[in-house]
């Protein structure tokens, strides 16, 4: 291979795991919400992004409506299902062990993935061309109008979400309830208000990566969310858990490993790198890329 | 702790090497029913990854038995019944659906799994159960011959071709009709069908002076390829041989369409799914071949016939997953008649004899490894249509 | 002491019982074949949460990569067996120590890490067993290991699993095992007393690990097949369910879990459609009602027995 069509290849590849790493980023973002107020992994959240996938396909093919509305619908029928989850499942166990809201979390995943299976059928659906993929040809490097959709929404999404929890009122007090839940109690915030919000938010932008996947992929089964969930949480933890640019980061710095792991070595030793990545990154700095180590006090 | 312990450990492997012995030599015999339905199990991929072909199959079997009771049934009016065990497209499942089938479910013989990972999986449990399987289209040789002893499997059958002369059919078809000198091979590495059909491939193209520029593989639930067929576009093949399944090979063509990877790809049998052009779209697939069993669009009696019996029961088009199950079944209900019984291993017998048996994908002799020998069709796909393209006789 | 030792002595002419009966049902044919893969699918589970516990609930680090280890000692005890035709015994004791000796290299760097960033830690390394075994064409790659014989019975699955509770048991009762819960309680303060908690962590580790290949041999050696798709992280979910749902850190409570969990599962067989379903949400009812496991960590043990039978009352230790 030479020097310029090497330098071709890696340039596609980088394209290629930009747009892969900003769908990781757009789960890992509310991976990371989530996790930044109630320090619970909630395995649960890539079936959220499926749910959403199947709420944009039934808004698309049965009732019809275009684009953004079905992904306004998507988001808002997650963001109903996440406060639901959390209201039934987790708040219960708010003082309980942390392993017992993690096993909880693990039987929702189960049951919204085997729910959802008698509802939809196992079979994978395939999601109608809600708008024609125009290829743009820059010199032999090709671009796919929806690559560019995907990550436009995932830094769009993500600016919002930045400006949400450092400028609104709900955002501080979601920055209070993540810093000490007693405090903030005594503050007078309502901690479990502030958690809903952060499950609507979290879930919400979960669904929008399930439809913008559900478009990009073209296909959606009800077990669409296992790996995506997995990698997402792999990209939160990498870029350091609890902070938004940190999933950002995370989730395209690992479709760009995995992409270049495909490219010029094997893939099937993508999902090895991308793993083997998180553990080195996790022994050196342990709170992540972007995180503060903070030392533990006797 | 441990000294303190070790006089009990002898006591308990004592225990249980006495015990162990005792076990030595038992095991009862069972007289097969003379009256009353008779089973025939189906294990199938009902769920998972292959579910549109467990479902196309089960439909083809539960056809293929409708028919036979409507005529009266078998050996003196007996009805039969199709028991469906669900191997959710996994292998180490598809060994606990046919323990299930043979000891629980008591079936006379039974519709193998669509992949050879599966039937192979489920082989050790119908050899040591006495009941022969009969896959509708598991095509890797080592379903019928185990690779270690070399030996044939004496109760597992096929009611297909085999990979070696599909691979070489697909590898004349490119070198003589596409005019391919180089071929890249993108394989479903989690399954031995389109790994042995990779082989074969590679074997058939080399021998007709074609190169294998690139051989790359992926594994079944992925959904992203565009890194690797970047990579394959940059070692400008020919042609692609994508040995694999509809749902990844789907998602490949388009991917590959969009990186501008405008050559021929070519599959196999793994292909035929409605579900195909709907998931990599109609124009994705243009300008792509596979080798199959049938075509529905066969002028022949018993393709038409089977066509609309299939068409009034289910209201869609079979594929060939439905009829090769529906033959596979047929084969099973001829192997009982002219046993004239239930033994499972008369059974098997009579099976090990098929010879010119009517099918509807063509005439079917099972050959010395239990595999059936008969023509093949190349298929092209014209605007999201299966058009048929040649016939090809081994 | 001496109390404890008779005790062990009685547990163990119960768990003879026990057998015998099994055993003889089985002979008799009134066990079928469904429920005895049932009942070996029992065993293997109760070393693999057995082994766990002895991880996650007595030394309190939080590993969910356990079905790598599962794999590791499967695919060894296989490649043993099949391809050089070793005796099944040599077999069980390869594949345990090769899922040790890796546990060993994993543990020592990673058990660095603590609570959740060991969990997914623990979780891809699980994962990076799993893809390298589907990378070797040696052992079958993605589409599994055939053709590995049914070496394993009710017999051997049974005596093992006895075999690895006692010693998991004594081990906890040792000096080492009340070091791995100091651990657990306060790993400062375990320091503090002088107490090498990097040592105990990875004994433990290393331990659970061994166990974990135990288990695998046996899995692979019954299942006539060792398939990648069998040892994802979903398998090291269920095996942490089962310790979870009978109480962290309780040995009868990891056997209760292993046992319960096991049956709802093969008693759902017939409904495939409801079986996950049925059991997510009794998963989510029993976390929301027992967060602390079904036995907490309690054990239950024949003091208590007799007790509730109007016995002796003395408890022991």
């Amino acid at each position: 291979m030479d020097a310029s069509s090497f330098l071709h290849q890696l340039v596609q590849q980088l394209i290629n795991g930009i747009s892969l790493g900003s769908i990781y980023a757009l789960v890992a973002l509310g991976y990371t919400m989530v996790y930044g107020i109630i320090k619970l992994i909630n395995f649960a959240h890539g079936d959220i992004y499926m749910l959403g996938a199947y709420a944009g396909f039934f808004a698309t093919t049965i009732l019809k409506l275009s684009f953004l509305p079905a992904l306004v619908f998507a988001m808002v029928v997650a963001a109903v299902a996440g406060i639901i989850i959390e209201r039934l499942a987790y708040r219960p166990l708010r003082n309980a062990p942390r392993i017992a809201v993690l096993i909880t979390a693990i039987g929702v995943s189960l049951l919204l993935e085997y729910g959802m299976m008698l509802f939809v059928t196992p079979q994978p659906r395939t999601f109608p061309a809600v708008f024609s993929a125009t290829v743009y040809n820059f010199g032999g490097l090709i671009v796919n109008s929806q690559q560019v959709l995907i990550l436009v929404t995932a830094v769009f999404l993500m600016v919002t979400l930045t400006y949400i929890v450092q400028k609104t009122m709900v955002g501080k007090a979601m920055r209070a309830v993540s810093y000490d839940m007693d405090a903030a109690r005594l503050m007078g915030i309502d901690v479990d208000k502030v958690i809903s919000y952060t499950f609507a938010l979290g879930s919400a932008l979960a669904a929008a990566a399930g439809v913008l996947v559900g478009v990009y992929y073209n296909s959606i089964d009800p077990l669409m969310g296992i790996m995506p969930g997995l990698k997402a949480f792999v990209a939160a933890v990498l870029g350091g858990i609890g902070i938004l640019p940190g999933a950002m980061l995370g989730g395209v710095l690992l479709g760009v490993v995995e992409a270049m792991v495909s490219g010029f070595f094997s893939s099937t030793f993508r999902d090895a790198a991308a793993f083997a990545i998180l553990i080195i990154i996790l022994l050196f700095r342990p709170s992540g890329l972007l995180g503060k180590n903070i030392r533990e006090k006797v | 702790m441990f000294k303190a312990n070790a006089k009990k450990w002898f006591s308990i492997i004592c225990a249980g090497t006495l015990m162990a012995g005792l076990l030595a030599g038992c095991g009862g015999e069972k007289k097969p029913a003379t009256s009353g339905t008779i089973k025939i199990g189906a294990n199938l991929e009902m769920t998972g990854g292959n579910a549109t072909f467990g479902k196309s199959a089960s439909n083809g079997a539960k056809l293929a038995l409708k028919e036979v009771n409507e005529k009266g049934g078998v050996l003196g009016g007996r009805k039969l019944e199709l028991v469906v065990a669900d191997n959710k497209s996994e292998a180490a499942e598809a060994a606990n659906a046919m323990q299930k089938l043979a000891t629980q479910d008591k079936v006379v013989a039974a519709i193998a799994p669509i992949a050879s990972s599966s039937v192979m999986a489920g082989a050790a449990v119908n050899q040591s159960a006495k009941i022969l399987a009969i896959s509708p289209t598991a095509s890797n040789p080592a379903v019928t011959v185990d690779p270690a002893t070399n030996k044939v499997r004496d109760f597992l059958f096929r009611a297909t071709f085999i990979d070696p002369f599909q691979g070489s059919v697909m590898a004349s078809f490119a070198t003589a009709d596409l005019k391919a000198k180089t071929a890249a091979i993108y394989v479903d590495n989690s399954s031995d069908y389109a790994k042995g059909l990779a082989k074969f491939f590679r074997a058939g193209f080399e021998k007709q002076g074609g190169k294998i520029v690139i051989e790359e593989a992926y594994l079944q639930k992925d959904t992203d390829f565009k890194a690797t067929l970047t990579k394959m576009k940059a070692s400008n093949p020919d042609v692609i041989f994508v040995p694999g399944y509809y749902q990844e090979v789907g998602m490949i063509v388009k991917q590959a369409r969009e990186l501008g990877l405008t050559v021929p790809i070519l599959g196999a049998d793994g292909w035929d799914s409605a579900k195909l052009p709907e998931i990599a779209g109609a124009s994705a697939l243009n300008n792509t071949y596979f080798s199959n069993h049938y075509s529905p669009d066969d002028n022949s009696p018993a393709v038409k016939k089977f066509v609309e019996a299939y068409k009034k029961e289910y209201n869609e088009m079979p594929d060939a997953f439905a009829a090769l199950s529906y033959d596979a079944t047929m084969m099973i209900v001829n192997a009982i008649t002219k046993a004239n019984s239930t033994d499972t291993v008369k059974i098997k017998d009579e099976m090990a004899k098929t010879k010119d048996f009517p099918g509807v994908s063509g005439s079917i002799t099972l050959n010395e490894t239990h595999d059936a020998v008969k023509s093949a069709v190349i298929i092209e796909m014209k605007d999201g249509k299966q058009v048929f393209n040649k016939k090809v006789n081994p | 002491m001496q109390a404890l030792r008779k005790q062990d002595l009685l547990l163990l002419g119960l768990a003879v019982v026990f057998y015998a009966i099994v055993q003889g049902l089985l002979m008799a044919d009134i066990i079928g074949p469904f429920w005895e893969l049932n009942i070996v699918l029992v065993g293997i589970n109760i070393i693999l949460a057995a082994s766990l516990n002895l991880i996650n609930g007595f030394t309190g680090q939080f590993s969910i990569g356990h079905a790598g280890f599962m794999a590791v000692g499967a695919y060894v005890g296989a490649v043993m067996t099949v391809k050089f035709s070793l005796p099944f015994i040599v077999a069980l004791a390869g594949g345990a120590v090769a899922a040790g000796i890796l546990g060993f290299l994993i543990g020592l760097p990673t058990l660095r890490l603590s609570g959740d960033y060991l969990a997914i830690a623990t979780l891809g390394l699980g994962e990076i067993i799993r893809i390298t075994i589907l990378n070797i064409p040696y052992v079958g790659g993605a589409s599994g290991f055939m053709g590995i014989p049914r070496l394993a019975d009710f017999t051997w699955v049974f005596f093992l699993t006895i075999f690895t509770l006692f010693f998991i048991k004594n081990l906890i009762r040792s000096s080492h095992g009340r070091a791995c819960i100091s651990i657990r309680e306060n790993e400062i303060a375990a320091e503090t007393m002088g107490i090498d908690t990097t040592r105990y962590k990875v004994l433990a580790f290393t331990i659970g690990a061994s166990f974990a290949g135990l288990a695998g041999t046996l899995f692979s050696h019954y299942f006539y097949i060792a398939h990648p798709a069998s040892f994802t992280f979903m398998r090291s979910f269920d095996i942490l369910t089962m310790v979870v749902l009978g109480g962290l850190g309780s040995m009868t409570g990891a056997v209760t879990g292993a046992v319960l969990l096991t049956f709802i599962s093969a008693a759902l067989a017939s409904y495939p459609e409801w079986r996950m379903v049925i059991y997510s949400i009794s998963l989510i009812i029993l976390m929301l009602y027992r967060p602390q496991g079904l036995l907490g960590d309690k054990e239950i043990s024949l003091s208590i027995i007799k007790r509730l039978t109007g016995g002796d009352s003395r408890a022991e230790n």
